[in-house]
């Protein structure tokens, strides 16, 4: 799985008319890439935190707030999950993101299924 | 201008302990043939210097000093290693230092060196890492990220490299002129790939390696003084400065890419271009064409043809052909196949193109599509492939030539 990670800028450029148009070029040739290469398995860009929700229980209570838990440097801007053999295939793709200089790219394994029961 | 005296002396530093690094590992390693010992040795060795010369006062001469205490530490670790050979360990120590006593100037080890990590038998990607780790002795995770794998991966590639060459004995020394002709080759793709390749004319170069071009240079000119009479050599040095000499003009004020037809030759470095042209010309004296010759040649023809605005279409698309005879690797048959697209022949660019397998993730595979279908006269098609070679650059500034429709321009005869 890579997470892509965007600067508060660069996820401004999303809607900002100066910036847009290149802004979305960059993802959608990017992502079109990828499918073309075969190794597309699924993925999404996500909506600012501006609009998210976070849940928590303490107590046996629930707290509902706006927004994301916790402020960081980075925003977690999408993610695509990749098919391919190893950490070097992953690595190539993530070089390629366009928030890779304008945030940065985590490339996680994605967990094998559990095992199916036997009985 | 004090901190331009400062880099300038924190460079000449750095290139003196470069120097010195690759000599000395080299001479350590070529009597063991045990790379990855004489690198714990030397480490020892410096840190002793670190430790002792600000103490005592350098030495009278710093390279023997080192050399003997590496060589003192892989006599132990030789000695706990195999006690069996303890005793001709010693007493071949005891030679060496009196060598190293009297020995001035060093031999260098360091072609041998070179040598043996473009040796066939080690993994052709480990080759240049290996080359940049040992003869410059750059650090791992430095080379790894220029070469764009995990630092596990590449210190994986260097470890079994460097045990490779101790287990399967490869000789460290300077084959006989017959094979070393035919392996220098290997040597000088080491080298190359250490540079990193920048198809400038294929409209989206990829300029992934650019941090260690000083580095790869700097070995191409020990080659040069190592072996001084190979054309290949020369040529391979005139092919990296006439590319280096474009390095101010491939960026504009904003860091945007700027492909070379619409580069500011006045930001060229014309010195290095003079120095490219004289090893080109001294090159083509021995009258043995080579790859390299034939690369840097190309680049000459480029360069011409920006600085006088004539167009060279025709001999470009034969001395890609060839440099095709000579390495027909995928970067050169796609680049031969816009050279033949550039030339008006289209249909025999495409059909070149479409004839290299497996370049479905290549980047400048998919921008030379956009070109040559362009130059086609089939928009639509130029327009998806530009949209394709976008999407697998990696440098912010070709995806935005390509999304610009930059594979449109005619290389202006300025």
């Amino acid at each position: 799985m890579l997470l892509f990670n965007e600067t508060p800028e660069e996820m401004g450029k999303r809607t900002d008319p100066a910036q847009a148009d290149a802004y979305w070029g960059g993802w959608t040739a990017y992502m079109g890439a990828i499918a073309q290469s075969g190794a597309m398995v699924s993925g999404n860009g996500l909506q600012p935190p501006d609009v998210s929700t976070t849940i928590r229980v303490e107590n046996g209570k629930r707290h509902v707030v706006d927004g994301p838990f916790t402020d960081t440097k980075e925003i977690l801007g999408g993610y695509v999950i990749l098919d391919v053999a190893y950490l070097d295939g992953a690595l190539e793709w993530a070089a390629r993101a366009p928030c890779v200089s304008a945030g940065s790219v985590e490339i996680r394994p994605v967990m094998p299924p559990p095992p199916a029961p036997t009985n | 201008m004090v901190n331009d005296a400062r880099r300038i002396a924190a460079h000449h530093a750095e290139l003196a302990a470069r120097d010195s690094y690759g000599r000395l590992l080299s001479i350590l390693a070529a009597r063991t043939g045990d790379i990855a010992g004489a690198e714990d040795a030397l480490a020892e060795a410096l840190a002793a210097a670190v430790a002792q010369w600000p103490r005592d006062g350098a030495p009278a001469n710093p390279i023997a000093w080192l050399l003997t205490v590496a060589r003192r530490s892989i006599g132990h670790a030789a000695g706990r290693r195999r006690t069996a050979e303890a005793a001709a360990g010693a007493v071949r120590l005891l030679q060496d230092e009196r060598e190293a006593a009297v020995e001035a100037p060093f031999g260098d080890q360091r072609l041998a060196l070179m040598f043996v990590c473009a040796h066939p038998a080690i993994e052709i990607e480990a080759q240049a890492p290996l080359m940049l780790q040992t003869v410059l002795g750059l650090d791992a995770a430095r080379i790894a990220a220029s070469f764009l794998v995990s630092s596990a991966t590449m210190g994986q590639r260097l470890v079994r490299a460097k045990r490779k060459i101790r287990d399967a004995g490869i000789a460290f020394a300077i084959p006989e002129p017959a094979e070393a002709r035919t392996r220098i080759g290997g040597v000088l793709a080491a080298v190359y790939a250490a540079y990193g390749t920048a198809w400038e004319d294929v409209t989206g170069a990829d300029d992934k390696l650019a941090g260690l071009t000083s580095e790869a240079i700097w070995l191409a000119r020990l080659l040069g003084d190592l072996l001084p009479d190979d054309p290949e050599v020369m040529g391979l040095l005139s092919l990296m400065l006439h590319c280096e000499s474009r390095r101010a003009a491939r960026r504009d004020a904003d860091g945007r890419y700027v492909p070379l037809h619409r580069q500011d030759t006045a930001r060229w470095s014309r010195e290095m271009v003079r120095e490219a042209e004289a090893l080109l010309r001294r090159a083509s004296q021995h009258a043995q064409p080579g790859r390299f010759q034939t690369e840097a040649a190309i680049q000459s023809l480029h360069a011409h043809q920006r600085l006088t605005g004539e167009r060279f279409t025709a001999p470009l698309a034969g001395l890609y052909d060839m440099l095709a005879s000579f390495a027909p690797t995928t970067g050169v048959l796609v680049a031969r196949a816009v050279a033949h697209a550039e030339n008006g022949d289209h249909a025999a660019g495409l059909a070149q193109l479409y004839a290299i397998a497996g370049a479905g993730a290549y980047q400048p595979w998919w921008a030379a599509q956009a070109r040559i279908c362009w130059l086609a006269g089939d928009e639509g098609a130029a327009e998806r492939a530009a949209q394709t070679a976008a999407g697998l650059s990696n440098d912010p500034s070709v995806r935005r030539f390509l999304l610009d429709g930059g594979f449109r321009e005619v290389p202006a005869a300025s």
